[in-house]
C-alpha cells in the first residue's frame, strides 16, 4: 500500500515538472527575433512561459506581469525608466525576475515608484539584480512566501526629500531577504506588519535614515546582516519575538544614531551580535524579556542605554570594550538582570582563581546619570572632576541605581565568535 | 637672545627637563605601542595632557623661579631692564618644558597618528605648559616664601583642573531649568584646562554624544570658527598672566 502511494507521489512530481516545463520560450532581444521591448512580450505570453531579455537598454516602465512567467535577463539587460514612474509591477502569483539592471523609476511626491512592485501576489522570486537610482526598488506589499536575494541596490543620495526603501516590505508574510547589497536609499530594509520572515547576510549601508526598519512585525528574524554607516542605524520597534543573531553593526555615528534601537519590543533575543563605533550601540525603550547573550560592544559611546521603562531584561555574558559609558540609564530603579559579563572598567580582583571577580561591578557611572538627565552636562567629558567623581561613587553609591550591578563580572574576555554558520 | 641661550642652557643642564622629556616618551611610546587603538591612544594622552602637565609646569617653573633667584638679582645688577630678564627667563622655560613636551609626544604620535586630533592635542599641550608656567611665574613673584609659592602654584593647578568644573556642574545643575548652554561656553572659555579638553573631545566622540540637545556646544565650538576660537582663547589665556606677573615683577621692590 505504501509502494503504491510511493508511485502516485512520484507520479505526481513528474507531471508537475512536465507541466512546468511545458511552457514556450521567448527572446527579446534589441537587434532581431520576435520582440524587441518587453512590453510587446508581456502581452504575448500565457501563464508559465519564460521570457530571455538578452542585453541592451530598454527603455520601457509600466511593465505589468498579469501571469505567472520566468523573467531572465541574459547578460544584464538594462531596463531604464527614464524617470517616468514604475518600472515592473507583478499582479500574478509564481513568477520570477532575474538578472535584470532596472534603474530610473523617477522621484514623485504623490506615487511611491518602485523597480519591482508586488502587489497581494504570493511565491515571487527577485533574484540577481541590480537597481539603481529608483526610488523604491522592491516593494513587496501584501504578498507572501517571496524570496528576494543576491541583488544588488544603489539609491542616488542627492534625492534625500523624495527617496524610498531598498526592499520595503509591507503586510507580507514569509519572506526571505538574503544576500542582498544596499546604499544610498533612504531605509536600507522596511519591515511593517510582516510575519514569520527573515532577513539574513544583506550589507546595508551608508542610507540616508535606517539599514533596517523595523515596525510592527512578530515572529522575525535578522542573521547575519552587515549594517554600516547608515544615518540613523537599526530601528526595531513594536514587535515581539524578534531574534537578532550574529549581526554586525559599525560605524552609526552621530547626533541621534544608534546602532540598535529598540521600542516596545518583548520576548526577544539578542545573541552573538557586534557593536563596534556607534554612538549608542543599543537604546532600549519601554521593552521587556529580551536576553542580551554573548554580544560584543566595541568601543561605543554608550554600549547600552537602559531607559527605566525597561524591565525583565536579561544582558549575561557580553562583553564591554573601550566603550565611554557601558550602561546608561535615567532612572533609580533598575528591573533588568545583569551578570556574568566581562567589563573591562571593572578594576575587581579575583582571589579564588574561578574566573569571575569577587567584588561586583556597578556598569553605571554617576557622570553617565547626570548627562542622561541633563544633556548638556556631556561637555564635562573626561573632566578630572568627573572622574574623580565616578570613582567616589563607585565606592560609595548615592546617585547610581542600587540595583544595577553585576554580580559575578568575568575576570577575562568571554570568547563570543558565533559557534554555528549559516541560520 | 643671549640671556635665552644662557638659561635654557642652564635647564637643559638641570637634568631635570631631561628626564621630562624621557617620561614624557616613556608615557607616549607604551600609549603607541600598547594599545592597538587610535582614539584610546590619544584619549591617554589627553588625560596626560589635562592633568600632568599643568602640574609639572606650574611646580617646575615656581621651584626654577625660587632656584634661579639670586642669579636674576645678579643680573639686575647689571644695565639690563627687568622686563628683558623676565622674558627671557618665560622664553626659556617655555622653551624647555614645552620642547620636551613638543619632541617626546609629538614625534611619536606624528609618525603613528597624523591627524587632527593629534595636531590638537600638540598645540593644547604646548598652550597649557605656557600658560602654568606664566601662572607659576606669578606666584612665585607674589611671594618670597618658596613654601607659599609652591602652594600658591598649586592651588592655581587644583583650582583649574578639579575646582572650576565641580563649580561649573554645580551651575548646571542649579539651574537646569533655565537654557545655560551659552553661559557654560562662556564659562568653559574662562579655564584654559577645559578649553583645551573640549577642544580636543569636540574632534573626537563629544559631539556625537552630546546630541541635539548640546547643538550649542557643537554648533559653536565643534565648528571651524570654534577651533579658532579656542586657540585664540588659549593665546590670550597664555599672554594675560604673563602680563600681570611681568607688571608685578617690574613694579616689585626686591
Amino acid at each position: 500500500m505504501v509502494k503504491i502511494k510511493g508511485a502516485f507521489f512520484l507520479i505526481f512530481i513528474f507531471t508537475l515538472i512536465c507541466f512546468q516545463s511545458e511552457g514556450k520560450q521567448f527572446i527579446v532581444s534589441k537587434t532581431s527575433h520576435e520582440f524587441s521591448s518587453i512590453k510587446n512580450a508581456l502581452l504575448k505570453i500565457s501563464a508559465g512561459d519564460t521570457i530571455f531579455v538578452l542585453s541592451g537598454i530598454y527603455h520601457e516602465y509600466g511593465l505589468v506581469i498579469k501571469v505567472p512567467i520566468t523573467l531572465i535577463g541574459n547578460n544584464f539587460p538594462v531596463v531604464d525608466g527614464d524617470s517616468h514612474g514604475q518600472i515592473f509591477s507583478i499582479e500574478s502569483d509564481s513568477v520570477t525576475v532575474s538578472g535584470f539592471v532596472i534603474q530610473n523609476t523617477g522621484f514623485s511626491a504623490m506615487n511611491d515608484w518602485a523597480g519591482i512592485r508586488t502587489q497581494n501576489v504570493s511565491v515571487i522570486t527577485i533574484e540577481g539584480n541590480k537597481f539603481l537610482n529608483c526610488c523604491y526598488a522592491i516593494f513587496l506589499a501584501g504578498s507572501k512566501y517571496c524570496k528576494v536575494a543576491n541583488n544588488i541596490i544603489k539609491g542616488n543620495p542627492a534625492n534625500q526629500q523624495l527617496a524610498g526603501n531598498g526592499i520595503h516590505c509591507w503586510q507580507s508574510i514569509n519572506c526571505e531577504i538574503y544576500n542582498n547589497e544596499i546604499a544610498g536609499q533612504r531605509d536600507g530594509i522596511y519591515f511593517e506588519f510582516v510575519q514569520g520572515s527573515t532577513i539574513s547576510n544583506n550589507h546595508s549601508y551608508e542610507n540616508m535614515r535606517y539599514g533596517l526598519h523595523f515596525m510592527f512585525n512578530d515572529n522575525n528574524r535578522f542573521v547575519e546582516n552587515l549594517f554600516e554607516n547608515n544615518g540613523s542605524g537599526v530601528a526595531v520597534m513594536f514587535s515581539k519575538n524578534i531574534t537578532m543573531l550574529n549581526n554586525v553593526y559599525r560605524n552609526n555615528w552621530g547626533a541621534s544614531a544608534y546602532g540598535l534601537l529598540l521600542k516596545e519590543i518583548n520576548d526577544s533575543y539578542v545573541l552573538y551580535n557586534h557593536f563596534e563605533k556607534n554612538t549608542a550601540a543599543v537604546y532600549m525603550e519601554g521593552c521587556n524579556r529580551i536576553v542580551f547573550t554573548r554580544n560584543d560592544f566595541l568601543q561605543n559611546g554608550w554600549a547600552i542605554r537602559v531607559q527605566a521603562s525597561c524591565m525583565n531584561n536579561t544582558i549575561a555574558c557580553n562583553n564591554f570594550l573601550g566603550n565611554t559609558f557601558d550602561i546608561a540609564t535615567n532612572g533609580s530603579l533598575s528591573l533588568n538582570i545583569y551578570s556574568g559579563n566581562y567589563w573591562e572598567q571593572y578594576e575587581g580582583y579575583d582571589l579564588n582563581k574561578n574566573g569571575i571577580g569577587d567584588i561586583p561591578f556597578r556598569p553605571v557611572s554617576v557622570f553617565s546619570m547626570f548627562s542622561e538627565n541633563m544633556p548638556e552636562s556631556m561637555v564635562m567629558m573626561r573632566s578630572f572632576c568627573v572622574t574623580l567623581l565616578d570613582k567616589i561613587e563607585k565606592v560609595v553609591p548615592g546617585v547610581i541605581p542600587e540595583d544595577l550591578i553585576d554580580n559575578s563580572p568575568m575576570m577575562k574576555k568571554i570568547n563570543n565568535a558565533y559557534p554555528g554558520k549559516g541560520t | 637672545m643671549k640671556l635665552v641661550k644662557y638659561i635654557l642652557f642652564d635647564l637643559v643642564r638641570s637634568r631635570f627637563v631631561l628626564f621630562y622629556f624621557l617620561l614624557l616618551l616613556l608615557f607616549t611610546g607604551t600609549f603607541v605601542l600598547l594599545q592597538d587603538d587610535v582614539s584610546k591612544v590619544q584619549l591617554s594622552l589627553l588625560n596626560i595632557i589635562i592633568l600632568v602637565i599643568p602640574l609639572v609646569s606650574v611646580i617646575f617653573a615656581t621651584i626654577h623661579w625660587y632656584n634661579s633667584s639670586e642669579f636674576i638679582e645678579v643680573l639686575l645688577a647689571q644695565p639690563i631692564s627687568r622686563k628683558r630678564i623676565f622674558i627671557s627667563e618665560f622664553i626659556a622655560l617655555s622653551l624647555a618644558v614645552g620642547g620636551a613636551f613638543l619632541l617626546a609626544t609629538g614625534i611619536p604620535l606624528l609618525i603613528f597618528y597624523p591627524d587632527t586630533v593629534s595636531l590638537l592635542l600638540m598645540i593644547g599641550g604646548f598652550f597649557l605648559t605656557i600658560i602654568f608656567i606664566a601662572l607659576a611665574f606669578w606666584s612665585a613673584v607674589f611671594t618670597r616664601d618658596k613654601a607659599k609659592g609652591i602652594g600658591l602654584s598649586l592651588v592655581f593647578w587644583l583650582y583649574f583642573s578639579l575646582i572650576y568644573d565641580g563649580l561649573i556642574l554645580m551651575i548646571m545643575f542649579n539651574f537646569s531649568d533655565y537654557p545655560i548652554d551659552k553661559i557654560v561656553v562662556a564659562l568653559l572659555s574662562l579655564n584654559p584646562v577645559d578649553v583645551t579638553r573640549v577642544m580636543i573631545l569636540m574632534k573626537m566622540e563629544m559631539s556625537a554624544m552630546l546630541g541635539y540637545s548640546g547643538a550649542v556646544f557643537t554648533d559653536f565650538i565643534g565648528s571651524n570658527v570654534g577651533m579658532i576660537y579656542s586657540v585664540v582663547l588659549l593665546l590670550i589665556w597664555s599672554i594675560i598672566p604673563f602680563l600681570w606677573a611681568l607688571r608685578k615683577f617690574s613694579k616689585k621692590d626686591l
